[in-house]
């Protein structure tokens, strides 16, 4: 028995933000405000997101929480405890194994499936807010769909440097009609947007829940003459020699050594297990038996 | 007061909830998929998964209508006991309940605005029967089509045409739950 209600959340609040969860659905990429309540944890640390998987969890799940794609970070192992011990649901860090996945600022490079969540961890939701400070400007905005002060900003971005430079939370139109803040995912992970699993997105210290349903038609918006391109570190994983996979740059001593490896831990270690060889890397048998 | 209504709620609010959230945010968010619920056993002529849905999503904060047979003082005081949530008139309801021609005419419902097109009213459709036959559906959260037993075509193609603004609906028949959000576009079979 836990000294917790179910999910730490009282009912009141989780049917509020179910309320608009599901309008959320309804009008795919719209923000809906929503009363964000105070969580036992800073903002910033993705109480947004734990307030829509605390509203979204079942006793019979499997939870998968990742920060920048990996499950071993000070953030992803604090909310996978939080959960752990309000809700009692089992833990994983398979993305296979997972029915709710909580993230911040990644997609698992793993396809997701159709009984699968992904929930986003939202710092600011509003696309058009550094372009326009006033919330009552950017919803008239929203609300005329006039979006072409985003387009004047990837414009002045190839004026200045010969492309869009925007390499994370780049803007995206979904089902042709609300442009959205995928988050600070890397653009990378922009194609993956069009899924099957539901995608949910909470911001809570600014008060708002935006989602994707499946299968939904999700744009990276770009210019005829500079198409959308999905980017990563040219150069393969040097742990598991992935050639597909977004990856961090890591630097190893003074002398600006550096090493790329997998963002994703899990997708990493699940090709290392299978016998796949990066150039610094050894293989997982090697390490076990030293 | 009829003592009958103070039954049929959650007998474990949190979890039944939980499970009942899940089932309807998959019917919203996948068109046409019908999910079973159980757990609330409301006064005649609500179906379970009405009353299902209402213990979920509702509480003292969302206006409902009740229309037609619904609108009957077993229903009501159920949701007063329950819920606790005003019942108000069509005009200023967050959450409709009804037969298909009990809620008509559907223009009187909240569509939200321009500026805030969530807050439309949720209707929800006691139907007799569901199954995934009859209209054809496409858009957000369907892979190619789908098809639900609708009770007709065209009311839900006005509302197609409001979007962003527009009314969502589940359809509830027994403990089985649809629904169709104001993306979906029908076309007759």
């Amino acid at each position: 028995m836990s000294d917790y209600n179910f999910a730490y959340l009282d009912e009141q609040t989780k049917q509020m933000i179910r309320r608009a969860i599901l309008k959320g659905l309804a009008i795919p990429g719209y923000q809906v405000p929503f009363a964000s309540r105070e969580m036992p944890m800073p903002y910033g640390w993705g109480t947004g997101g734990v307030q829509v998987s605390a509203a979204t969890l079942t006793p019979d799940d499997t939870m998968k929480v990742i920060d920048q794609g990996a499950d071993d970070t000070t953030n992803a192992v604090s909310i996978r405890k939080f959960f752990e011990k309000t809700a009692g649901v089992a833990t994983t860090e398979a993305t296979a194994e997972a029915s709710v996945i909580q993230t911040r600022h990644r997609i698992p490079e793993e396809t997701l499936r159709e009984d699968q969540i992904l929930v986003y961890q939202v710092p600011i939701p509003e696309p058009l807010r550094f372009l326009e400070p006033s919330e009552v400007e950017t919803r008239k905005m929203h609300s005329l769909e006039e979006y072409g002060l985003m387009h004047v900003k990837l414009y002045e971005d190839i004026a200045r440097h010969g492309a869009i430079a925007t390499a994370y939370a780049y803007p995206v139109k979904v089902e042709g009609r609300y442009v959205m803040d995928p988050s600070p995912i890397p653009k990378f992970d922009n194609p993956k947007l069009e899924m099957a699993a539901i995608q949910l997105f909470g911001a809570g210290r600014e008060q708002r829940i935006y989602a994707v349903p499946p299968y939904t038609q999700v744009v990276s918006l770009d210019f005829e003459d500079f198409p959308f391109e999905a980017s990563k570190a040219d150069h393969p994983c040097d742990l598991c020699g992935a050639e597909d996979s977004y990856l961090d740059e890591v630097i190893m001593d003074d002398a600006g050594t550096r090493m790329f490896v997998c963002s994703d831990t899990d997708y990493c270690a699940g090709r290392r297990a299978a016998g796949h060889v990066g150039a610094q890397g050894v293989s997982t048998q090697e390490e076990d038996a030293a | 007061m009829n003592a009958d209504v103070l039954k049929g709620g959650f007998a474990d609010a949190p979890v039944d909830a939980a499970h009942a959230f899940r089932a309807a945010m998959n019917v919203m968010a996948r068109p046409g998929v019908i999910e079973e619920v159980a757990g609330a056993v409301p006064p005649a002529p609500m179906s379970v998964a009405a009353g299902v849905l209402l213990l979920t999503l509702c509480d003292p904060e969302t206006p409902i209508a009740l229309c037609g047979a619904h609108d009957c003082a077993d229903v009501r005081e159920w949701i007063a006991f329950h819920i606790g949530a005003p019942v108000v008139a069509p005009q200023k309801a967050m959450f409709v309940v009804g037969t298909w021609c009990a809620v008509q005419p559907l223009e009187v419902y909240a569509i939200g605005t321009a500026e805030y097109p969530d807050r439309s009213a949720t209707v929800i459709v006691e139907m007799d029967a569901l199954a995934a036959e009859g209209a054809v559906l496409r858009g957000p959260g369907i892979k190619t089509q789908a098809a639900l037993s609708l009770p007709e075509v065209a009311a839900f193609q006005r509302n197609a045409v409001l979007f962003p603004l527009g009314l969502d609906f589940f359809f509830c028949a027994g403990s089985r739950l649809a629904a169709l959000p104001r993306t979906t576009r029908v076309e007759a079979f």
